[in-house]
């Protein structure tokens, strides 16, 4: 019983508003949503950050529901799961995700984030509207458009990591953080 | 023809479309997982009216919040529009922001660039 305290302090220290592990559903995230604008109410935020908050947000969480699926069938039972967590420190916050991707995939995905984050703000808004304007739609979502839409509505750099696990698969880690001065 | 109504829902926007008046109305959220089945009966009528479309079409898009998932369907619409612009009926395009919002202004201006259509930059006093 112990460790359950560990958790606990862990999250306090880091000041954890909400976290989650496990299958990533589409009522999870409406859920998650809700209780994430009512916690910004409660907090009164200011519209223009609740929205920049909520936004990020709606992204984070929907690249872990799009992207959780991408392991292969046979592994899924204990795979089909990720992490998130949010948290809150005075008007910085930050939103952690992680989630298993296949090691085949890192390189594209490494380029694409290296890519977003060696542009500056006027670079990201031409790149947005040629990925938008290029005609090219996933069925699984904006077809690369959410990190750089992270990039401009935080106006930071995307922090990320690749952790290998075996020769197959790594775990993903999203650290982005969402403050008022952007 | 029958007019288009969809009811808005935490993640879907409501959408009205009088194809008697020209007008198309767009507001609330949209931020759903899957947008392309979301927008798809909308694209749709929008290829019916364009066969008998008004001479002015009027398009009201008020988001609070949308998603890069639904950004990609709502160029989409805006494409269908511009079409249908370019057949003849006047289409204006009223792209409403919350005034402190300057994101979805600019997600405005950004379409404005990419769109051939008038665009009017609407703010909305919370």
């Amino acid at each position: 019983m112990k460790e359950v305290f560990e958790i606990y302090e862990k999250m306090e220290r880091n000041n954890i508003l909400l976290s989650f592990k496990g299958e990533v559903t589409s009522d999870l995230l409406t859920s998650i949503l809700q209780i994430m604008e009512n916690k910004m109410d409660d907090f009164q935020e200011e519209p223009k950050m609740k929205k920049k908050v909520y936004n990020v947000l709606v992204e984070c969480l929907q690249n872990l529901y799009h992207h959780m699926d991408e392991v292969p069938e046979a592994r899924r039972d204990k795979l089909k799961s990720a992490i998130f967590m949010i948290g809150k420190l005075e008007s910085l916050y930050t939103i952690f995700t992680g989630n298993y991707i296949l090691n085949e995939n890192i390189s594209g995905l490494k380029n694409r984030l290296d890519k977003v984050n060696s542009m500056n703000k006027e670079e990201l808004k031409v790149y947005y509207k040629e990925v938008l304007n290029n005609g090219e739609m996933s069925l699984k979502g904006g077809g690369g458009l959410g990190m750089i839409d992270i990039a401009r509505k935080t106006g930071e750099k995307i922090d990320y990591n690749f952790l290998e696990i075996n020769d197959k698969i790594s775990f993903f880690t999203l650290n982005i953080k969402v403050s008022q001065q952007n | 023809m029958d007019n288009y109504k969809i009811e808005g829902s935490p993640k879907t926007p409501s959408i009205t479309f009088d194809l008697q008046g020209g007008v198309l109305e767009i507001k609330g959220r949209s931020i759903p997982e899957n947008s392309i089945e979301f927008y798809k009966p909308l694209v749709d009528a929008l290829d019916k009216y364009s066969t008998a479309s008004k001479p002015a079409t009027t398009v009201n898009v008020q988001l609070e919040y949308f998603n890069t998932s639904s950004s990609k369907c709502i160029l989409d619409v805006f494409k269908k529009l511009e079409s249908i612009h370019k057949g003849g009926s006047a289409v204006t395009i009223n792209w409403h922001y919350e005034e402190d919002d300057e994101d979805m202004l600019e997600a405005g201006e950004d379409y404005q660039a990419i769109i051939n259509v008038p665009f009017k930059m609407v703010m909305v006093n919370e």
